[in-house]
């Protein structure tokens, strides 16, 4: 059954594109589909879009346009910046670090290189989700070509020191990348001043088109080629460029930046609500991630007593989306690698909720959440042994 | 991804809750996820009048505990020690392959139950079939991450 309202909370996931980025987008399918690589007027049409957009894409970081390569997504941009560094370096040193909470597009390309026979650190991260400056720097060898951290985790929110990382990389003379995917139009991004050599980026997380993203290289990192092919950006990144989605990405990340503090404001007030009402009204919840270094839209909390697939099961029910990290979700079976870095037990993994919330939701969204959610906690405690057992103890005292 | 069957079994649970007089309990916890189900049965002359369950885990284990309940009501122990997983998979219509584990642990929920109620009438426990030994087909990692 389809429950009568959709309530969104899991922007961090996707977002809708904007109907506005739909518009512009929609022309450069039947009309402006010249290959840019050609000769005649509409390829030359074509080629002014995706200028345009590179323009729109270095504005939002505070880089030059020819540092932009467009990319098929975060994916491949984290992919390529790893992959492309390693290989174009590894005369230098054979050591990557990373951190243990990154993304599976970070996390994975690690495992494979280490594979390839190149040595990683995965930095652990404190109760909050922080990469600690200290064990950055004591990581840190001769050997190191590549520091890789993300900018904001997508899961718990928290944001991670970038402008700090980024210093000690500069001053120990060792390549920056981070994964800025949950990052952009959400907090104030500065390549130059954080001293990011490159950042990973990707267009529907900030309402724009999926399958399409960017990385940003800063001028003179040494990077090899990801795919090899015909020589569309300035013989870095082979293929037909993907015209529609790279205006999409122009125009959703110059209008994420422009509206980015009205509807911070406007998004963490509703979440503060949801989060401070939810930590009163529900028993034995606890917050996941930092306090205040999150993600204005991210709320990740954990329900003792109950597992995630089952709530996620009946909030959608009641037409609200959302996520866990629960082993019971995860396809591996093993919950969140991300709550199991911050500390969590297994069991609090395992009842955790991700609510991220975004440019549509409103204070009846929050109301509506509120009111379901609890109904949903009390019903899955009465069916849980744990619930069982925990109300037997409290008797006892 | 779940059939209506498990749906409905999910939402509606049956036979959900305690007995407090139970005659016979088992609890089972899954080694594959960290999931527990308890199973709470009353027994008048050999058969099965009343069953409950508690359990703490994904749609597939509460709509398996649910059906499992359903199947063994009215049963004698000697047909009840017999519904298998797959049966209960096959009454709800089906279980994603890596969901199987979860009807794995309604079986053994009855047979640690019955066991319970046996032991406590001093009659010899029966032979539970390797408790570990899990369907772990369909186990590739299929984790995404967003
Ligand atoms: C932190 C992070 N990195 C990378 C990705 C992958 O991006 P994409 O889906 O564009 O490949 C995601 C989202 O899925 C993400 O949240
Ligand atoms: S109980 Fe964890 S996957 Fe079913």
């Amino acid at each position: 059954m389809t429950a009568e309202r959709i309530v969104y909370m899991d922007h961090s996931a996707t977002t809708a594109t904007d109907p506005a980025v739909v518009d512009a987008m929609a022309p450069w399918f039947s009309k402006g589909y010249g290959n840019p690589s050609s000769l005649y007027s509409i390829a030359r049409e074509s080629k002014k879009a995706v200028e345009v957009a590179r323009n729109q894409v270095a504005a939002a970081l505070g880089a030059k346009p020819d540092e932009i390569y467009f990319t098929s997504g975060g994916t491949e941009a984290d992919n390529w910046a790893i992959k492309g560094v390693v290989s174009a370096n590894h005369k230098k040193g054979n050591h990557i670090i990373t951190c243990a909470i990154e993304h599976h597009a970070v996390l994975h390309t690690c495992e494979y290189l280490e594979k390839q026979g190149f040595s990683v650190t995965y930095l652990p991260v404190d109760e909050t989700g922080q990469v600690r400056i200290s064990d950055l720097k004591a990581a840190i060898t001769d050997q190191t070509i590549l520091v890789t951290i993300m900018f904001a985790n997508n899961e718990i929110g928290t944001i991670e020191p970038i402008a700090e990382i980024g210093k000690v990389c500069r001053e120990r003379g060792v390549y920056f990348h981070t994964d800025a995917v949950q990052a952009i139009g959400n907090v104030t991004i500065d390549v130059e001043a954080m001293n990011i050599d490159l950042l990973s980026l990707s267009a529907h997380k900030f309402y724009g088109p999926k399958g399409i993203g960017a990385l940003y290289i800063r001028k003179g990192v040494r990077i090899d080629n990801l795919l090899h092919g015909g020589g569309q950006e300035r013989r870095k990144r082979a293929g037909t460029e993907n015209i529609p989605g790279i205006v999409g990405l122009g125009l959703a990340i110059e209008r994420a930046i422009a509206r980015m503090e009205e509807q911070n404001k406007r998004v963490s007030a509703l979440r503060d609500r949801l989060l401070k009402e939810i930590l009163k009204t529900i028993p034995n919840t606890r917050l996941n991630g930092h306090p205040t270094e999150r993600l204005p839209g991210n709320i990740n909390v954990s329900f003792d007593f109950i597992e995630g697939e089952s709530m996620l099961l009946l909030l959608d029910h009641f037409g609200i989306c959302a996520s866990t990290g629960s082993a019971c979700t995860s396809g591996s079976l093993e919950p969140s690698h991300v709550l199991l870095a911050i500390g969590l037990p297994a069991e609090t993994a395992h009842g955790s909720l991700r609510l991220t919330l975004g440019a549509e939701n409103t204070e009846d969204d929050v109301t509506y959440v509120l009111e379901q959610l609890n109904k949903v906690v009390i019903r899955l405690r009465e069916m849980s042994p744990l619930y069982a057992d925990h109300k037997k103890r409290s008797c006892n005292v | 991804m779940y059939s209506e069957k498990v749906m409905d079994h999910f939402m509606n649970p049956r036979n959900q809750g305690e007995i407090t007089d139970a005659d016979g309990v088992g609890e089972v916890g899954n080694p594959t996820c960290g999931d527990i189900m308890r199973i709470f049965l009353t027994i008048r002359d050999n058969i099965v009048t009343d069953v409950k369950f508690q359990t703490f885990g994904c749609g597939a284990a509460v709509a398996s505990s649910s059906m499992a309940t359903e199947l063994i009501k009215g049963k004698t122990l000697e047909e009840a020690w017999e519904v298998s997983n797959k049966a209960v998979a096959e009454a709800l219509e089906g279980l994603p392959p890596i969901k199987m584990h979860c009807s794995v642990l309604a079986e053994e929920g009855i047979h640690k139950a019955i066991n319970d109620y046996r032991i406590k009438h001093g009659l010899e426990p029966w032979e539970e079939k390797n408790p570990h030994s899990h369907d772990h087909h369909g186990h590739e990692d299929e984790t995404c991450s967003s």
